[in-house]
């Protein structure tokens, strides 16, 4: 028989465990919130499992194609497209980061379910002379729908 | 302090609104950092003197610097349910959701919880004490539990911190606290400062004013105690100044706490 402060070290280190077991499986990811181009690619889990991707929207790619929105990701030289299902947010521009949720299919088309928008931490007001990487954003926000 | 705070606030709500440009990027939804940073700044140095009030307590074993961390700890709890509350606005706007797992907002959820664990941590262990006396064993046994707890619980703040730098993150990584400083429009960031100043007062007006009422119950309970509070700084007497009278100490104010945790979870739970 074991005595109880022994007992109840076990169960202590016990229940620690778990939980940090848990709190790692929870917050795998939360700790890397979304990956790149590449990582995506090389991923073959990426094709079943939802996963986040990242990137900046590549000027030019942006297309509405009824309720879908197809578009380029572009990070670390690498693009994946897009097929985002629902309107993007009305803060989705070109040029800015984007991230979607959803599963790479098999034709390297990422079909994403929820698209959120990534902005930087520079603030500037709106001036009648935007600086050039976001001149795109000018170019007006999204079709409706 | 209350019209300094009241001054700061007057200046800094125009200032917000109106003379600060909007974003060019996010519209008029940026200006919710002029509460939401302040806000989680002012809630880190809350919670800077939940650990130094704690740590005074454990050294000096002085009631006085428990009430001290006590009363922080609750404005902390505030403070980062405001944060959370006005990102998740901010969160909506701009990045087109109420709320992302993303480590800057559980790391900062985390941090609310754990503080809200350690008011009722110390409420849990006074009330199982027999001896309702603020100035008791069961008094002395709640402040240590609650010392040790805000101490530990400050380890979370430098995570959330930095939290955009360490991991990926959809929160954006600060601007003003960065090395290095990337732009931000000086009317912006004076209107920045100014909410800052606001936030800060206001709540070390609050602070002030919930000590004042927390040492008078305490005094009024046990008058005369060593470690109570009448042999302590007269600290109740910033009340008086602030041209509002204190709050009578009563049975009443004593239950104040656990209101004050309640309607945060309130805040956090309805967003």
């Amino acid at each position: 028989m074991i005595r109880p402060t022994r007992a109840r070290l076990t169960l202590a280190t016990a229940v620690l465990a778990g939980t940090g077991l848990l709190a790692y499986g929870g917050l795998r990811g939360t700790l890397t919130y979304y990956r790149t181009p590449a990582e995506v690619r090389a991923d073959p889990e990426a094709r079943h499992a939802t996963t986040r991707l990242a990137g900046a929207v590549v000027p030019g790619s942006v297309r509405h194609e009824g309720a879908q929105t197809v578009f380029r990701l572009a990070a670390g030289g690498e693009q994946i497209t897009v097929r985002q299902h629902g309107a993007p947010p009305e803060t989705f521009r070109e040029g800015q980061d984007a991230v979607v949720e959803g599963v790479l299919g098999a034709d390297g088309v990422f079909r994403s379910e929820r698209l959120l928008v990534r902005h930087g931490n520079e603030y500037r007001p709106a001036g009648p002379t935007p600086p050039a990487d976001r001149s795109g954003a000018i170019a007006g926000p999204r079709a409706a729908g | 302090m209350g019209w300094l705070a009241a001054g700061l606030t007057g200046g800094a709500v125009p200032a917000g609104l109106l003379l600060a440009p909007a974003d060019a990027v996010q519209g008029g939804a940026q200006r919710l950092m002029y509460l939401h940073v302040p806000a989680a700044w002012t809630a880190y140095l809350a919670f800077g003197a939940v650990l130094v009030g704690g740590a005074g307590y454990l050294r000096t074993g002085d009631l006085r610097w428990d009430r001290c961390a006590r009363v922080a700890a609750e404005i902390g709890v505030a403070l980062t349910a405001i944060t959370i509350a006005v990102g998740a606005l901010w969160g909506r706007a701009v990045w087109g959701t109420w709320w992302a797992w993303d480590p800057r907002l559980v790391s900062t959820a985390l941090l609310l919880i754990v503080y809200i664990g350690q008011l009722a941590l110390r409420d849990a262990v006074a009330e199982a004490g027999r001896h309702r006396d603020p100035a008791g064993p069961d008094a002395h046994r709640a402040a240590r539990w609650a010392a040790l707890a805000g101490i530990a619980g400050f380890a979370l703040v430098p995570v959330v911190h930095f939290s955009v730098v360490w991991w990926r993150s959809l929160h954006q990584p600060a601007t003003v606290l960065a090395p290095h400083r990337p732009p931000i429009d000086a009317l912006m960031a004076a209107a920045l400062l100014l909410s800052l100043a606001a936030v800060t007062s206001t709540a070390f007006w609050v602070f002030l004013r919930r000590l004042a009422a927390i040492e008078e119950s305490a005094d009024a309970a046990a008058p005369g105690r060593p470690g109570s509070a009448t042999d302590g700084p007269p600290v109740v007497d910033v009340a008086p100044g602030t041209g509002i009278p204190p709050v009578v100490g009563t049975p009443a104010a004593a239950n104040l706490p656990r209101t004050a945790g309640a309607a945060s979870t309130v805040v956090a739970g309805g967003r």
